[in-house]
């Protein structure tokens, strides 16, 4: 079999894990970030080599024209039922290739970038505020990039469903990675607390699943004897699927789940860029486009669901990042908003079909390839400006164009590919998923397209604030520390990124993914395309008016007009208050309250009183147990005659 | 005779050449000179043996189907033979001792030979054959416990041990004279064919039941066991509490659901009664102990409650669910036993619970592998304890659903089980608080255990953490017993 040396993609992550975290601190930093660096480079490498193999060396099945399901390797972990058995393997699909190419590019460039982005943290930051532990942040990555490959290559949803976990927990690791600050203890746990809530749904939806199929698998194209089982559970099939997508909203931080992701900025900029824009986050879906055949074929009516509410969420998020003053959190809106773009485009399919219903499913795919690659982009930027600012807020930049060209010109690639300008990434993928819209409904189409305009402008008003506009430095030169470019090691991913988002949209992504897996070409909808460009001019236009000279009149002035409307949307609409109000008025009053005290007076008098009595019984059995021998062999023998007595009374 | 019946008794034989080896090698050499070849000699005639007999072996028989082997007991013999290794292993630093160095020797061919013992009364087919096999690991087993022959600890352990095995052996008897009078027969077989219940057959099968129950120390049949583990040195009481007592209980299974399969719901009422008695009387002495032998003696009554609630089922599911059982018992115990020994060695021989206070300041690492492997005892995922527990209550409650009259009583039975697997884990948790968080003005002061009792503990806590992740050594032991 092709593909044996597939479990290493796996195994050197763990393997890099494990000797980092076991004796990572032993180890000289650049030691430790060597190690971490140069498994994953390998990993990487054997990624692309698994992709070339894939599509190009052994290529269409020729029977079916489509890309062969190969199951690496399968094994039985846990046993249940004939049927039902929880497995572990390695699968390859067309998108579960391209996701080993998304992480492996992603992750090895930030773990390169690590390297300069840790090292300036370790040297100038305040031990009150930081933790030193560049060995635990590439332990942490290296598990984190497992777990995500693991997930990725899932046989069964069980499969996914463990590995989904442990991303949760190694975003977990590191949005709290710098435990002394308090915001980025209470971000961590806000982080697990909503996406452990959203899992519940998911896992009692594999229970549905599992309960009504019998079985944990789902890739029909692998086995296609599936289809009877689904059949006879279709009835329960809509439910299943919604609540696993429940769990994926909270991975994908899908409205209203979402609250947990701005605040996850609290970690360090690396890791907002590898897990928080392109992989973690997109896990959601990732799972939605697996299952998408049943989904298609069981639940179209729930599916559309996905799209109403993903598209509410493109157009809340887009609104609220328009007025954000941190930039990290002004890019993590605009994820949230992709994302939902993402799921919009899986959303409005409604067959198996490349050209008619089922554009979306290759669509959404492609966004979500090419916006790993200029949000990871974007993000890795940021970092290199808050690396050389020391803050996250806009009020500190301004004008950096002078002092860091390089950072300007990837940012502005990374800003035209998400604004959807041609020939940049981003335009390709939006381009279809809008087309796809159109195909839906109009009003579908239309709306999206004005989220659209919308991201260009709040993309462009962040470049605006960043890098022109009124420099802060150049306001008081003395005192203030000058800006300059980042060194090699942090540029170098940048630049591989730059040229990636300039050129991956040109990829001709039908051939590779496409709903019905057959070969696709992706033609361009001349009157779909013009609009959208058109929308994203008017919104980089009106962004450059607002936000491009030293003074902004009119952004204040639109601030002191609609002071109800701009508070509001700087507090991102007030639904981390509903939240609040939600988990610690309702739940904790209502719930919680009566269960702590059944649990403090019940449970822990029962197991009190259990333990008072075992103590006394003790206490009172001790002399059984004399030591003397005679006594012994009369206990021995009463109890034998005693237990005989007792079955011949059963006789 | 053919002679090539004796190729059927593989394991048997390869044991004979250790224990042959091991004699000359004894014989021949000066016993005032300083031997530090010898230990790891029999260590890798263990392991030689251990690999020799790795795959599970075919269905066979010999001398006219007295012995018999399969898969499964083949399996079992390996995990004893590995829990031997390992004893072998950590004595290392004991037998080298000046009062223990010249009978090395000694011990090596005391506990092969209690080891062949068992792997007779494993294989044995036949009640004659059987009991020579249970004697064979007895008599040897009281010389081990009073291997310390002089200290008086030790003497009176081993009088206690003969006084007691010898009465429970005259009670065995007299319950297979008992099956004897009733069914003409002693072949296991051909008693299951003939076999019904009677209140003689009833009457030789519990007495039968004590003799074995007595091996592994189930209540009412246990009261030797907290002075004799006491007693015995640490090493001898690690391999009795283990290896001795796997044996038993693999055996006892199989000869209840072989033989005594047309009175299966006498035997369930049997072991529902002795099950409870064990696991919760054992519990509540184990509170109470302050002594950390006497202490492992009531965890090993209680362990073997649990060993046993497996033989419920009634399937090959219990068979499979017993012999994972015994193994990860083999190795979280023996860790336990490891580290109790190496501290004794280094301190002047003491057992104390109170003095492991503060352990964790002064011995962090061996404070760390007793954890896991306390762990491990109690349940506590994701140590192999807790996989092992698992299987147990699913075999036992299988086995619910089957006898369809006394099913009610099984999830009784495997509820007070589980009341109870939280009040071991208080107990085990005493000694985990005792080093982490117990104040003490003077810890144990600090030290190097030899080499042998750190590749001991290496073996065993790799045992703890993979072998219940690890999904193949479920998997090794339940193709074998579903053969």
């Amino acid at each position: 079999m092709e593909y044996n040396y597939a479990f290493l993609i796996l195994l050197l992550p763990f393997l890099s894990f494990l000797v980092l975290g076991l004796v990572g601190m032993k180890m000289k930093r650049p030691v430790a970030a060597l190690i971490g660096t140069v498994l994953m480079g390998c990993v990487f490498a054997m990624s692309v080599y698994t992709a070339y193999e894939y599509f190009f060396a052994v290529g269409r099945d020729a029977s079916t024209g489509m890309y062969p399901t190969v199951t690496v390797f399968n094994f039985t972990w846990l046993k249940f039922t004939e049927l039902l058995t929880f497995n572990i393997g390695f699968r390859l699909s067309p998108i579960s290739v391209l996701m080993l190419i998304v992480i492996t590019t992603v992750s090895f460039m930030v773990h390169i970038y690590s390297f300069g982005y840790m090292a300036e943290r370790d040297e100038n930051y305040k031990v009150e505020e930081y933790e030193k532990g560049m060995q635990r942040f590439y332990a942490y990555l290296s598990l984190f990039t497992m777990s995500m490959l693991g997930l990725v290559v899932a046989t069964n949803i069980f499969q996914m469903y463990l590995f989904w976990e442990l991303v949760g927990v190694c975003s977990y690791l590191l949005i709290g990675f710098y435990y002394p600050k308090h915001a980025a203890v209470h971000a961590s746990k806000k982080a697990f607390i909503v996406t452990r809530f959203a899992d519940l749904f998911f896992l009692i939806g594999i229970l549905f699943y599992s309960f009504y199929v019998g079985t944990f698998n789902y890739d029909l194209n692998a086995q296609p004897e599936l289809n009877s089982a689904l059949a006879g559970a279709a009835w329960v099939m809509p439910t299943a699927l919604f609540l696993m997508f429940i769990g994926g909203a909270g991975k994908s931080a899908m409205f209203p789940l979402h609250i947990w992701l701005p605040d996850a900025m609290e970690g360090p900029t690396p890791v907002s860029a590898l897990i928080h824009a392109a992989t973690m986050v997109v896990a959601g879906v990732y799972q939605v486009a697996s299952l998408f055949p049943i989904w298609v074929q069981y639940a179209p009516e729930t599916l559309h669901y996905v799209a109403y509410i993903a598209a509410f969420t493109a157009f809340y998020a887009a609104a609220v990042a328009c007025c954000q003053r941190d930039i990290k959190r002004g890019l993590a809106f605009s994820t949230i908003s992709q994302i939902a773009y993402m799921l919009v485009a899986l959303g409005v399919c409604f067959a198996v079909d490349n050209h008619h219903g089922g554009l979306g499913y290759m669509a959404g795919i492609f966004h979500l390839f090419t916006h790993a690659m200029f949000k990871a982009l974007l993000f890795l930027c940021s970092g290199a400006i808050i690396v050389i600012i020391g803050s996250n807020f806009k009020e500190y930049m301004g004008g950096l164009h002078k002092y860091m060209p390089i950072t300007n010109i990837c940012f502005l690639i990374g800003c035209l590919a998400i604004a959807g300008i041609p020939p940049f990434a981003g335009f390709w993928s939006k381009d279809e998923i809008i087309s796809a819209c159109f195909q839906f409904s109009p009003f579908m189409g239309w709306f999206m397209t004005v989220v659209a305009g919308m991201t260009a402008f709040y993309m462009f008003r962040l470049y605006y604030v960043i890098f022109w506009g009124q420099s802060y430095y150049e306001l008081d030169p003395e005192n203030r520390r000058k800006p300059q470019e980042v060194p090699f090691v942090m540029w170098g991913p940048l630049v591989f990124l730059a040229i990636i988002s300039c050129l991956c949209g040109l990829i001709p992504f039908g051939h590779f993914v496409s709903a019905t897996g057959q070969s696709y070409d992706i033609h361009i909808d001349m009157s779909v395309a013009t609009t959208s460009v058109i929308v994203a001019i008017i919104g980089i236009g009106l962004a450059t008016y607002m936000y491009a000279p030293k003074k902004t009149p009119l952004a204040d002035a639109l601030a002191k007009k609609m002071p109800k409307l701009h508070k509001a949307a700087l507090n991102r609409f007030y639904i981390d208050d509903a939240w609040q109000f939600f988990t610690h008025k309702i739940v904790f009053g209502l719930f919680s309250k009566p269960i702590a005290w059944f649990d403090r007076r019940v449970i822990d008098g029962t197991f009190n009183f259990m333990a008072w009595g075992a103590q006394e019984a003790g206490e009172t059995i001790r002399p059984w147990q004399s030591g003397d021998v005679r006594s012994y062999a009369i206990w021995f023998l009463t109890g034998t005659v005693a237990l005989t007595l007792c079955l011949l009374a059963l006789l | 005779m053919n002679y090539s019946q004796f190729l059927n008794m593989f394991p048997e034989a390869s044991l004979m050449v250790v224990l042959l080896i091991t004699f000359i090698a004894d014989f021949c050499s000066s016993k005032n000179s300083d031997r530090q070849w010898f230990n790891p000699l029999v260590c890798l005639l263990m392991l030689a043996h251990i690999c020799f007999n790795i795959y599970p072996t075919e269905a066979a028989e010999a001398f006219g189907g007295m012995y018999t082997t399969g898969p499964a007991a083949g399996v079992l013999k390996t995990i004893l033979a590995l829990g031997t290794l390992i004893v072998l292993v950590q004595a290392k630093e004991w037998l080298s001792r000046k009062d223990t160095a010249f009978k090395e020797g000694e011990f090596y061919m005391l506990i092969i030979s209690t080891l062949l013992g068992m792997n007779m009364m494993v294989s044995a087919n036949h009640f004659l054959l059987f009991f020579l096999g249970l004697e064979m690991a007895s008599v040897p087993m009281a010389c081990l416990v009073a291997f310390d022959k002089y200290r008086h600890h030790s003497a009176e352990a081993g009088a206690k041990f003969v006084l007691t095995a010898t009465f429970s052996s005259g009670v065995m008897i007299y319950g297979i004279s008992l099956l004897y009078a009733a069914c003409g027969t002693l072949y296991f077989e051909d008693m299951a064919n003939v076999i019904t219940a009677s209140p003689l057959t009833i009457a030789g099968m519990v007495f039968f039941f004590s003799g074995l129950g007595f091996k592994i120390s189930l209540v009412p049949f246990h009261f030797w066991t907290a002075d004799s583990y006491q007693g015995a040195p640490t090493t001898v009481t690690g391999y009795l509490s283990v290896v001795s007592k796997g044996a038993a209980a693999f055996t006892l299974c199989a000869i209840l659901m072989k033989v005594f399969q047309p009175m299966v719901e006498y035997w369930t009422v049997l072991l529902y009664i002795v099950i409870v008695l064990s696991i919760t009387i054992a519990n509540l002495f184990a509170i109470r102990q302050s002594d950390l032998k006497r202490f492992m003696a009531f965890s090993s009554i209680s362990q073997a409650g649990y060993i046993m609630l497996a033989v419920v089922g009634n399937s090959a599911m219990s068979v499979t669910a017993l012999t994972y059982y015994v193994l990860i018992y083999v190795v979280a115990n023996l860790s336990v036993f490891a580290i109790i020994s190496s501290i004794e060695e280094h301190n002047n021989g003491t057992v104390q619970m109170d003095s492991y206070n503060g352990l964790y300041k002064t011995n962090p690492r061996l404070a760390f592998l007793m954890t896991l492997a306390l762990f491990s005892l109690g349940g506590i995922p994701p140590f192999a304890g807790m996989f092992s527990k698992f299987f147990v209550f699913m075999a036992a409650v299988q086995g619910a659903d089957i006898h369809t009259t006394l099913g009610g009583w099984a999830y009784g039975v495997v509820f007070i089980a589980l009341v109870n697997t939280v009040l071991s884990l208080y107990y085990y948790l005493l000694i985990v608080k005792a080093m982490f968080i117990k104040h003490s003005d003077n810890p144990l002061p600090t030290f190097q255990s030899a080499f042998s009792t750190k590749l001991a503990l290496a073996i065993c806590t790799v045992g703890i953490v993979a072998f219940g992740v690890c999904s193949f050594v479920f998997d090794w032991i339940s193709v074998a017993a579903n053969a």
